[in-house]
């Protein structure tokens, strides 16, 4: 499956725009991008180990939130999008 | 027996009809619509780069009261995207140079400018003579103040932010849809994402977004279509593609929620991490002077000066230090000489402390933090630098 970085967190994927992964769920998808890209963890969990609340997934178009959180089954043509907090607008 | 004070109906002059005749021949706008349009109380906060596309085209397309707040100055970098003022206008007050060509769009415009800082004290207040709220502003505890005064209020929030070459864009706060708590329950903590000052925007992309929010408004007043409620649209520039993600109202939601916590405005400073005003990280970090590092240098001293910025900064101008990035010095610390006094700088001084907190906890004692960066020493030492 695919996840796409967004703009402010590709500085910590190599500059990278989307990374595919083989997983079974929201939670070894993840797993497998902080472990290729460490820098990635900090922003995404917290030092407890808890997807951080500021940290939106959608699983296509939906919040994973409303699926079954880390839980969620994945599969192959999945896209798993992280959908940053920006506030630019000046 | 009382008498109820007469409404003045809305109608349109000649001049208008002409003026508007574009939107009068098309069956979702007609006359209807444009009177709507006319009744309509639109406020915008901020008259900046998203501020500035909306605010013309809501004023060209009739919207009869446009609210604005800002209070800031135009400066040269605002230029680039902020096509609402012009290089004449560079040191006016942004509310006056948006004033003047809005007026000069379309007089028939009741212009409502509020010169302040929208904050959790005169945010109900503002908003209470106004059907729709656009926020066209660049901070979190800006964003979050807007939208709780419009769940309070009872206004759709039209909103729309941008980084770099992303957007996002969604009309928050409606009764039946989410508001942006539910999108983002929490901020990010302050320093984690950067803002356009620190992480550049690029010119056309608030022009882009500014333009989505200014369609959301005018089919909210016209009530047709379907605007982005429960909708958050992405857009990226680079690749040009526009992706739509479901939004749901949190049924924990602290603000628009069953069980709602906050039925008030709060201290959104504090609430989004940040107390007072922009603080360095540490103020017991040794720092030096520009006018100091300058008579060091000229005297020969033994300094080495540690850039940490990008790359593509250091192409601007330069003190001709030894470059490493400040997410790259973790992995890069072993071509540092602890031994040395390390001089460390960046554009205006607020990377180079995270990096001199850095290097003094993993054991470096020689290190200051240049004051003002590499700005200050335009400034005061070199006035031939450029400054961006």
């Amino acid at each position: 499956m695919r996840i796409l970085i967004p703009t402010p967190l590709r500085q910590f994927a190599e500059k990278k725009d989307a990374i595919d992964v083989s997983a079974h769920t929201v939670g070894e998808a993840l797993e497998q991008l902080t472990a290729h890209h460490p820098e990635l963890r900090r922003h995404l969990y917290t030092e407890q180990g808890k997807l951080r609340a500021f940290v939106n997934l959608y699983l296509n178009d939906e919040d994973v939130r409303y699926l079954g959180q880390e839980g969620t089954p994945v599969h192959e043509s999945d896209t798993l999008s992280i959908v940053p907090s920006i506030a630019g607008g000046r | 027996m009382a008498t109820a004070t007469p409404v003045e109906p809305v109608t349109l002059s000649n001049d208008e009809i002409l003026r508007y005749s574009r939107h009068l021949i098309m069956p979702e706008v007609g006359m209807d619509g444009q009177l709507k349009l006319k009744a309509a109380r639109v406020l915008c906060i901020g008259a900046g780069g998203l501020g500035s596309p909306l605010t013309l085209y809501l004023a060209a397309a009739g919207v009869g009261t446009l609210g604005v707040v800002d209070f800031d100055v135009v400066d040269l970098t605002n230029l680039q995207r902020q096509i609402i003022h012009s290089t004449a206008d560079v040191g006016r007050k942004k509310l006056d140079s948006a004033a003047e060509k809005i007026k000069s769009i379309n007089p028939y415009v009741n212009l409502r400018p509020f010169e302040t800082r929208l904050t959790s004290a005169n945010a109900l207040e503002l908003f209470r003579d106004f059907d729709i709220i656009v926020d066209g502003t660049d901070n979190f505890p800006t964003r979050y103040l807007v939208n709780d005064a419009c769940v309070l209020t009872g206004k759709p929030n039209v909103y729309g932010s941008i980084f770099r070459f992303e957007g996002q864009v969604s009309v928050f706060a409606t009764d039946e849809g989410p508001c942006y708590r539910c999108l983002y329950p929490e901020p990010p903590p302050p320093g984690l994402v950067p803002s356009c000052a620190e992480g550049g925007v690029l010119g056309i992309l608030p022009g882009l977004v500014g333009v989505m929010q200014a369609t959301e408004a005018i089919k909210l007043i016209l009530g047709k279509g379907e605007p982005l409620i429960g909708r958050l649209l992405l857009v990226d520039a680079l690749s040009m593609k526009f992706r739509e993600l479901k939004l749901r109202k949190n049924p924990d939601c602290p603000v628009c929620g069953p069980h709602r916590t906050v039925t008030q405005l709060i201290d959104y400073n504090e609430f989004c991490g940040i107390r007072g005003e922009e603080k360095p990280v540490d103020n017991t970090l040794p720092t030096i002077t520009v006018e100091e590092l300058k008579r060091r240098r000229d005297a020969g001293d033994d300094l080495f000066v540690l850039d940490v910025r990008e790359p593509h900064e250091y192409q601007i101008c330069n003190l001709g230090g030894y470059l490493i990035p400040l997410n790259d010095l973790p992995k890069r610390i072993n071509e540092l000489d602890s031994s040395r006094e390390i001089v460390a700088h960046c554009r205006s001084g607020m990377r180079s402390a995270k990096a001199c907190e850095f290097l003094r906890q993993a054991g470096f004692t020689k290190v200051k933090n240049l004051t003002g960066g590499i700005l200050a020493w335009a400034d005061k030492v070199d006035p031939t630098m450029p400054k961006y």
